[in-house]
């Protein structure tokens, strides 16, 4: 069997329903075999779209997303996507073409050492030389990916591996020494973990990523009840846990809400799971949570002690340790902590100042009118506004690039989360600037019927950028300004053959969103929002989470 | 602090590659490091030497783990047999030879090499015995030397 058969083949072995990617010389077989099959193949605009589309088809289903992309250029091309999937821990796996082994290291025509270039942004990578490993690369690449912590995998295939004849003799096992993620939780540590919740009076749960991939929020749902604590997230454990559950204190860190950062601030026990302590929730390390004791539970040994001194390490996966951690707790009423925590709830609500457009308002009013929406975001303001106010409902709801921060990913991540779920409303919420970096995947969209709303807060800026120069830069505006009050993103979309709005003013949102929302096709809003908003509650850059400030 | 670290890794293409990259993502610095092949041929060794302090060394251990391909990392503590080889061309007129001779001697190391106005030596030890000699030959002038980088193992029964 030709070896690209046999690779499609085990792709559909793999339960593989959807490719999004871009075809080209070296993968030419590749795509000559997918033809007869039955896996679906979008064709994006760009490999960067098709990247961040399997990404947000595998943060929305859970499953692994796969890319194809051609050699040299269509490589490249992928980068950014696969380190965006490496920094969020997303299972997915990308094939390139390469050129002929024979011409490997000579400067080929589109040639481009990928599997070099992507080797500290990969989980694990491979240069497949011989057509024997193919079956084998395959099957390790979706087990690696999807595992443990997982992550994206990239297999990168020489056009004369593709051609070769192989058996198709599909591994049954995997035969990896090295990797065996341990998934138990030592026994004692989970006891020792439980002993320090039941001496603590301020306890409080930070719930991470991790959470949401290992499918642990019921878990975690119950553990906080049993506990009783309060629960907070990162921005990546948004979803973890309902947000109008009544334990629920919404995220933390950079633009969290104050009683959020108030109480991990105050706690004295910090139970830390499927998170890694990164800079934007912890603000100055120094100065976290002084007297809390922390039990960190994560899948990754190496995110242990990274950041933070840890008083009690757990090495596992989050569903089973927080399983096995409440069989050993019991409920212990904690008052005062209670109220304190919910006075400062009552006193410091997320707030923002009512008059003119803002944006805000427009992500208050999705909330309101399409409550269950998957939503993802762009990043900048928008991500920080859509984050604080958008109040999520069950996990895999949100899905916002945290770790890298990509301009340009929440729109390809909704084409992905929209082809994982065609029966559900999906939004991007946009930034004007961010828009712009994935645009191109509105013809996708227009060609595959894949009804994405995006959302654009457009504010003619690069506005995270543009706050943080009106606050630490003197009001010195330098190359923040992008004009987009200009850019006619009604007109752009129509150009495409997509539905376009333009809203004005806040009394015509809920229409336009209630009219976007039955409409069975792509669709972008222009809101032209005040330019002058800005993101708060704020944790100053070096300042610790209780030194947050507020608009004035 | 230096910190020697024994690394068993399969003995496949891009693994050093793959080690020299996360050190270098990571910022960890590399005094030495060396590869050969060990008592299985599926297997490679690498005995790195690293600078940091104790979270350093922990991160950098945690770190070479999640390398899919690495089977055991090990550091390796003081007491243990650590050896390093090198080869040294220091100058040797006629009439200091009879000196460099009895120096090599007494460090029970070899001369591999004569040449009208040189030697090669071969000193193997560990890293104080071959500093050691190494800044004895200075006096005679060093043209060229070439360390291997340290091997090192555990001392007692294999666990
Ligand atoms: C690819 C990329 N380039 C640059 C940045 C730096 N950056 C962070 S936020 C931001 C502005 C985003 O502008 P926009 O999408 O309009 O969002 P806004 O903040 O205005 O809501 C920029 C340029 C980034 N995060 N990603
Ligand atoms: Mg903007």
């Amino acid at each position: 069997m030709r070896a690209a058969d046999a690779l499609v083949k085990a792709l559909e072995m793999e339960g593989v329903e959807v490719v999004f990617g871009i075809p080209g010389g070296a993968i030419l077989e590749v795509y000559d075999a997918l033809y007869d099959s039955g896996i679906q193949h979008i064709t994006t605009r760009h490999e960067q779209g098709a990247t961040h589309a399997a990404d947000g088809y595998a943060r929305a289903s859970g499953r692994v997303g796969v890319a194809f992309a051609t050699s040299g250029p269509g490589a490249t091309n992928t980068v950014t996507g696969i380190t965006n999937a490496y920094m969020d821990s997303s299972p997915i796996v990308v094939f390139t073409g390469q050129v002929p082994t024979s011409l490997i290291g000579n400067d080929a025509f589109q040639e481009a050492d990928i599997s070099g270039i992507t080797m500290p942004v990969t989980k694990h990578n491979y240069l497949v030389t011989n057509p024997k490993d193919l079956l084998r690369t395959v099957k390790e690449a979706f087990y690696i990916a999807a595992t443990g912590r997982p992550g994206p995998v990239l297999v990168d295939l020489p056009k004369d591996v593709t051609l070769a004849d192989i058996e198709f003799d599909y591994p049954k096992r995997i035969s990896l020494p090295g990797y065996k993620p341990k998934t138990d939780g030592h026994p004692k540590q989970i006891k020792r973990a439980a002993e320090l919740v039941m001496e603590s009076e301020r306890p409080i749960i930070l719930a991470g990523g991790g959470v949401i991939i290992s499918n642990a929020s019921k878990e975690l749902v119950e553990l906080a009840e049993t506990i009783p604590a309060f629960v907070v997230t990162t921005l990546m454990g948004k979803g973890s846990i309902p947000e109008n559950h009544p334990l629920c204190l919404g995220f933390v860190g950079m633009h969290g809400s104050k009683y959020a950062n108030y109480a991990v601030s105050e706690s004295d026990l910090i139970i830390a799971v499927g998170c890694r302590f990164s800079d934007r929730t912890t603000g100055n390390l120094e100065k976290f949570a002084p007297d809390a004791k922390i039990v960190h539970i994560d899948i990754d040994p190496a995110e242990i002690g990274k950041n933070v001194m840890v008083d009690v390490p757990i090495v596992g996966d989050a569903k089973k340790v927080l399983a096995r951690l409440k069989k050993y707790i019991q409920y212990k009423q904690r008052k005062a902590w209670e109220d304190k925590v919910n006075e400062w709830r009552r006193k410091y609500p997320l707030k923002y100042s009512p008059d003119g457009f803002k944006p805000q308002y427009v992500v208050e009013r999705v909330c309101e009118i399409m409550p269950d929406a998957i939503v993802t975001t762009e990043v900048g303001q928008n991500q920080m506004w859509a984050a604080q106010f958008f109040k999520v409902r069950y996990p895999r709801q949100f899905i916002s690039s945290g770790g890298l921060g990509t301009m340009g990913f929440g729109f390809p991540a909704a084409m992905g989360a929209q082809v994982a779920f065609p029966e559900k409303t999906v939004i991007d919420i946009a930034g004007d600037g961010s828009f712009f970096m994935n645009i191109q995947e509105l013809a996708t969209c227009v060609k595959y019927e894949i009804p994405v709303k995006v959302l654009v807060l457009n504010n003619g800026y690069l506005g995270m950028v543009r706050q943080w120069q009106e606050l630490f830069y003197k009001e010195r505006y330098s190359a923040t300004c992008i004009g987009c009050e200009k850019t006619g993103f009604e007109a752009i979309a129509k150009g495409f053959g997509a539905v376009g709005m333009t809203v004005e003013s806040p009394s015509d949102v809920d229409d336009a969103l209630k009219e976007a929302k039955d409409i069975d096709a792509p669709v972008v809003i222009d809101f032209r929002v005040d330019y002058q908003a800005n993101v708060f509650p704020m944790v100053p850059p070096g300042a610790a989470l209780n030194e947050i400030i507020d608009e004035e | 602090m230096r910190h020697t670290i024994a690394v068993l890794v399969e003995n496949k293409p891009g693994v050093l590659a793959r080690v020299a990259s996360l050190f270098r993502r990571r910022g960890f610095n590399i005094e030495s490091l060396t590869v050969g092949t060990t008592e299985r041929n599926d297997l490679s060794r690498m005995t790195i030497v690293v600078e940091g302090d104790d979270r350093v060394v922990e991160q950098v251990t945690k770190q070479l783990n999640k390398l899919i391909e690495t089977i055991k990392v090990s550091e390796i503590s003081e007491g243990s047999v650590e050896r390093e080889l090198c080869l040294i061309r220091v100058h040797a007129p006629p009439e200091r030879r009879g000196e460099i001779v009895e120096l090599t001697n007494i460090f029970r190391a070899r001369i591999v090499d004569v040449s009208r106005d040189s030697f090669i030596i071969e000193v193997t030890g560990d890293e104080d015995k071959v500093n050691a000699f190494i800044d004895l030959m200075r006096q005679y002038g060093i043209k060229e030397l070439a360390r291997t980088g340290k091997v090192a193992m555990v001392r007692g029964n294999k666990r």
